[in-house]
């Protein structure tokens, strides 16, 4: 028997061995938390200058910004916490990233192997806990067993349908010593995801596409982290059909380009929800015609259309809504061999059917549903507040936004030209994600404009990283969208409650000016809309400080267009019906 | 309606509560669920009866593939198959009762494997409609205790699980 317990020539630490499979993976960021269980682990962070650690002021920031960071570039993001509360407060941010499929790795430390199930301090059933909201999770149980591991942890967290994966770690296991040999590839036989598509079916979906008469192009999430951007716009020039993304797809393809009609769904615009009930073939590309997609999905599927769907996790077709073409792969290998199809093409898509379908959806886009009263001079409409960001940052920077009314506004308003560029928690709802995700994305990407378009409920679930940004200097730019109210919850309640506010006011509001100068930062209020502008512009003129925009905007705004719940994705409440904020005009909630 | 999945997966800690997991959150039906090691100690074989509809089997095999753990999974009801459960019951023998529930025992082809004075204890195996049919043949009165494992399955002929 091997003693790992002393250290031989030749051999290092569980914890050095974690550092270098960091180093392995060219992990450029490590977002954490220290504590007991983990001070093996950060005795060798100390000792090491590979990455960098991040250290947050409360550990679901540190998973929400390597969530961030892994939205914003591609690469898995990383965290390590502490075991017991270190690791239940990173939960949120797991489950946050397991939503919306991000790339990460969460290291969390456990008590020492001996301890474990003893009701030790600080011990949680990490892998117990986690096990409903991560694409997988390991429990490491022997020194030797460390390398390996994380391996297959980066490995499938990337590959496939992406996803979260814990790695739990005892800390007496981090302590031992064992030779370093990192796997040069992974094999498991359990997991194998596909990549390539059924080439009989692509065939068949260009076919059934270049027949259409009616056709539409509807993009996800999945798009976006297939990075398929660039495929998508030229098939899409190709055919010169019509393309929406969803709340997760946007960027997917240029919000500024013609052929777009806008975001779809419960807070769609009037043209894509029409078109995507209109239509009939539909191509959907890394989306799940979730319940806030399609709304009422025998609405949906009470007119005939025919459905083709390619994703990278068969698991997703044919869970809602039943398709006609399932193709199981890569969305960019899959999209690439569309167009390859296409350009040996001689068939055409039909130009007069085309033509028709184009002019059915400019006669949708005459409604105008984005439009918004913006005729006050002393009330702030926030759907200017987004329009003016859009035009100081010239439509170029990373948007974060936590999740509310500020959060559809964010999504219509900015016209998102590249992927990576909205970063959202689309799948959880987590309120709280906005700061975290921007500092993220300002470490991704250290010269870029980052705006945290936020809510003054979610901005103070995670308002101690004002903390984390003053230490990394992070010059981002709060966006607080401040109605004095819990907007989202509140229109609701206008709709759907006769207007029984319960709980939805927000009061007691600190002055949070003097809340960001307190640690630190530029903190300004703007009351007017004639100021919206030039504080936008003096704040990103600020290149190197974080500045806290406290915009008092209209208390009584709600988001339009919307869709009831429970109604078909075209029985829209549009801003402009003149009884819209109607509460007997709803119908049920 | 009812379908027998038979699965393979790695035989490691936790591989069974992901499975009894996925079932549980997403609301699936579990009617049994039996598993051990096959002859590959690396590998474990699940058998699951479960119901559904169509569209639900479907994604209850969709879900179980992506399992990382899980290596195959097979709907033994999209061919055929053999299934057989184990069953152990408790039987009250006493006076008339002991000749009668040997007699039964008998016409199920149950064996009776624990005799004691006053309760036979009979192994029955079989489809799990067959051991319904057993159980329905007794009077309520004299089961003393039932223990069933649950139904394995396997396909018929050439159908084969296997790594």
């Amino acid at each position: 028997m091997d003693d790992s317990t002393q250290q031989q020539a030749g051999q290092i630490s569980g914890a050095e061995i974690i550092m270098r499979c960091l180093q392995e993976e060219n992990v450029k960021f490590v977002f954490g938390y220290p504590g007991g269980a983990v001070l093996h682990i950060y005795d060798a962070i100390f000792k090491q200058d590979k990455f960098k650690h991040i250290l947050v002021r409360h550990e679901q920031a540190a998973v929400h910004a390597a969530d961030a960071f892994a939205r914003a570039t591609g690469e898995v993001g990383v965290a390590l916490v502490t075991s017991g509360p270190g690791a239940t407060n990173a939960v949120t941010g797991i489950a946050t990233a397991y939503m919306d499929s991000i790339p990460m790795v969460v290291i969390s430390g456990q008590v020492p192997t001996a301890a474990i199930g003893m009701d030790a301090f600080q011990e949680v059933d990490m892998v117990g806990v986690t096990r409903p909201c991560v694409k997988h999770n390991f429990l490491i149980k022997d020194v030797r067993d460390i390398a390996s591991t994380i391996k297959k942890a980066f490995y499938i967290a990337a590959s496939g349908r992406p996803g979260p994966v814990v790695v739990d770690i005892p800390k007496d296991i981090t302590a031992e010593f064992t030779e370093f040999n990192y796997p040069k590839s992974v094999e498991m036989r359990s997991y194998t995801p596909v990549i390539k598509g059924h080439s009989g079916q692509i065939k068949k979906a260009v076919k059934i596409l270049l027949e259409a008469k009616r056709p539409m192009i509807y993009t996800g999430g999945g798009l976006v982290l297939g990075d398929a951007s660039n495929e998508l716009v030229k098939l899409a020039r190709t055919l010169g059909y019509p393309v929406t993304n969803t709340l997760m797809g946007l960027g997917g393809y240029p919000a500024t380009d013609k052929q777009y009609i806008g975001m779809l769904g419960m807070h769609g615009t009037y043209e894509a929800n029409n078109a995507m009930q209109d239509c009939d073939v539909l191509l959907a590309v890394g989306a799940r015609f979730d319940d806030r997609v399609i709304g009422n999905p025998d609405h949906f599927l009470s007119v005939p259309r025919t459905i083709i769907h390619i994703d990278v996790d068969p698991s997703s077709i044919s869970k809602r809504v039943k398709v006609d073409v399932p193709i199981v792969g890569h969305v960019q290998s899959v999209l690439s061999e569309m167009n390859e199809i296409l350009a040996a093409e001689t068939k055409k898509p039909d130009a007069s059917a085309l033509k028709t379908w184009w002019a059915k959806i400019d006669g949708w886009r005459t409604k105008k549903s984005l439009s918004y009263d913006g005729s006050s001079s002393s009330i702030i409409k926030p759907q200017y507040v987004i329009e003016k960001l859009w035009e100081v940052t010239k439509g170029d920077a990373y948007v974060t936004s936590d999740v509310g009314q500020h959060q559809m506004w964010a999504a219509q308003y900015y016209k998102f030209d590249k992927p990576r560029r909205w970063i959202n928690s689309g799948g959880l709802g987590t309120m709280g994600v906005g700061l975290p995700y921007a500092m993220g994305c300002q470490l991704a990407d250290p010269k870029a404009q980052v705006a945290c378009v936020t809510g003054e409920g979610s901005i103070q679930m995670n308002i101690q990283e004002l903390s984390t940004c003053k230490q990394f200097n992070l010059p981002i730019k709060v966006i607080l969208l401040n109605n004095r109210y819990l907007g989202m919850v509140r229109q609701w309640q206008e709709f759907f409650y006769e207007n029984r506010y319960s709980e939805s006011y927000m009061d007691s509001l600190p002055d949070f000016v003097k809340l960001a100068e307190s640690y630190g930062h530029v903190g300004i209020n703007i009351e007017k809309p004639a100021d919206v502008e030039g504080a936008l512009q003096d704040a990103f003129a600020m290149k190197d400080r974080f500045v806290f925009m406290n915009f008092l905007t209209d208390q009584k705004e709600n988001v339009f267009p919307m869709v009831p719940n429970g109604k078909g994705i075209n029985e829209m409440i549009l801003g402009t019906d003149p009884n819209a904020n109607d509460p007997a005009n709803k119908m049920e909630g | 309606m009812k379908h027998i999945i038979s699965l393979l997966m790695e035989n490691e800690a936790g591989a069974l509560s992901r499975v009894a997991g996925l079932f549980s959150a997403r609301a699936y039906n579990i009617e049994s669920l039996t598993v051990a090691p096959t002859e590959d100690a690396t590998l474990s074989r699940m058998t699951i009866v479960t119901s559904g509809s169509d569209d639900v089997i479907e994604q209850i095999i969709k879900q179980l593939n992506k399992l990382v753990d899980v290596v195959k999974v097979l709907d033994l009801n999209d061919g055929r198959y053999i299934e057989r459960e184990l069953m152990l019951v408790k039987v009250k023998a006493t006076g008339a009762l002991r000749e009668e529930m040997k007699r039964i025992s008998d016409i199920f082809r149950g064996r009776i494997i624990d005799v004691a004075d006053g309760s036979y204890t009979i192994e029955l195996t079989g489809s799990g409609s067959k051991l319904d049919a057993f159980l329905e043949a007794l009077d309520k009165t004299v089961i003393l205790e039932t223990v069933r494992t649950g139904a394995s399955g396997i396909g018929r002929g050439d159908r084969i699980l296997k790594v």
